[in-house]
């Protein structure tokens, strides 16, 4: 089905008139509560050089067709909330404009490795479960908060921040655990954004919890059955690379990093 | 039964390749001493396993191919499907089949030496 953009409201006009090219959208439907049936409906929405996959996806939703199931917030590339399949690509609605696709046609999907709810949203209980468990914060038996001198802080030097602060921009968006092959295959694998996690906090010299995590991730469905594809980091919005954080994770548990 | 940890088991994956690896270079060496078609002749098979330092040699080989091949074959099929039954059945599968393979391969090695052959 393809429809074109209705001048329905003033507002909608000057979006329309000041717009001089168009793309044509492909959003893959599917409602797995309902029925099984998988189809894509067209649409042909007016874009602008800075419209972003986002942008699009809202205006059919307000003009086009409301039904449209997407997950959004904050349209900056900072919830991870809009993870989708762009053009067969894992990637952020918000954080992909239309211009650098470099296609007439866009094609948007749910993410991979991960059940349907509707639409282009997905179930992530999956990853936000498998984050829980490697203990995603800093493991001591002492507290900041000391009985006598007040509070205190953890003090870090600059060195060991750089180890791990990239991971610290880890958003959740899920596309990583979306791009790989493994997640693929192995249903009760870790994932790279869990592992990626996990490297964050052991090698942040303030946590005392390297040994638990390590028991959680050294498993038969643990860091071992990572291929080192690679895609995990391709993908991520954020500059986070997951496949090295699995590879020095790798170096503990063979007893060449301490 | 005892399950050791896969990092273990990792160490032990990545240790039989390299040892294989070795050990197969010293092999392929060995066979250049001769044309390759009189290296298959019988009479210099059975003088290679009755040499007692080649025949450890070959043991050794056999061992570690098959430690690292069916851990390998362990992991493709934890891969391909997961329940708690399916792996104990594809560990201790994959343990019987190791065992299998190093039983027959020393066999031929054993029975030579005993002058069966």
């Amino acid at each position: 089905m393809a429809t074109i953009h209705p001048k329905l409201s003033d507002e909608l006009s000057q979006t329309v008139v000041s717009s001089t090219k168009s793309v044509k959208i492909k959003i893959k439907r599917s409602n797995p509560n309902v029925n099984s049936e998988q189809k894509f409906d067209d649409f042909v929405v007016p874009i602008e050089k800075w419209t972003t996959v986002l942008d699009v996806l809202l205006d059919v939703k307000s003009h086009l067709d409301h039904s449209v199931g997407v997950r959004y917030s904050c349209r900056q590339a900072s919830c991870g909330s809009c993870g989708m399949k762009i053009n067969g690509k894992p990637g952020l609605a918000c954080f992909t404009k239309i211009s650098e696709l470099d296609s007439d046609t866009v094609t948007v999907e749910p993410m991979d490795n991960y059940p349907v709810v509707r639409d282009l949203a997905v179930n992530m209980d999956r990853m936000i479960n498998n984050h829980k468990k490697v203990m995603p914060y800093v493991i001591r038996e002492d507290s900041e908060i000391d009985a006598e001198s007040g509070i205190r802080e953890f003090l870090q030097s600059p060195e060991n921040v750089e180890k791990y602060i990239q991971f610290s921009s880890c958003i959740k968006c899920g596309l990583c655990n979306s791009a790989c092959p493994t997640m693929a295959m192995d249903k009760t694998f870790v994932g790279p954004q869990a592992l990626a996690q996990a490297y964050r906090y052991i090698a942040d010299d303030r946590d005392k919890g390297k040994n638990k995590r390590l028991k959680v991730i050294d498993e038969s469905h643990g860091i071992w059955r990572c291929h080192f594809a690679g895609s995990c980091s391709q993908v991520c919005p954020k500059g986070v690379d997951p496949a090295m954080g699995i590879q020095l994770l790798r170096g503990y548990l063979l007893g060449i990093r301490d | 039964m005892m399950v050791l940890r896969e990092s273990i088991i990792m160490k032990i994956h990545y240790g039989t390749a390299l040892g294989a690896l070795f050990l197969t270079v010293i092999h392929i060496m060995m066979r250049l001493t001769q044309d390759f078609h009189e290296s298959l002749e019988y009479e210099n098979v059975i003088a290679n396993y009755e040499s007692v330092g080649y025949a450890i040699l070959l043991g050794l080989l056999l061992i570690l191919i098959s430690v690292h091949g069916f851990n390998g074959l362990r992991v493709i099929l934890l891969e391909m499907n997961q329940g708690p039954t399916y792996e104990k059945l594809v560990t201790i599968g994959c343990l019987a089949g190791m065992a299998a393979l190093i039983a027959y391969g020393s066999r031929t090695i054993i029975m030579t030496n005993m002058g069966m052959l």
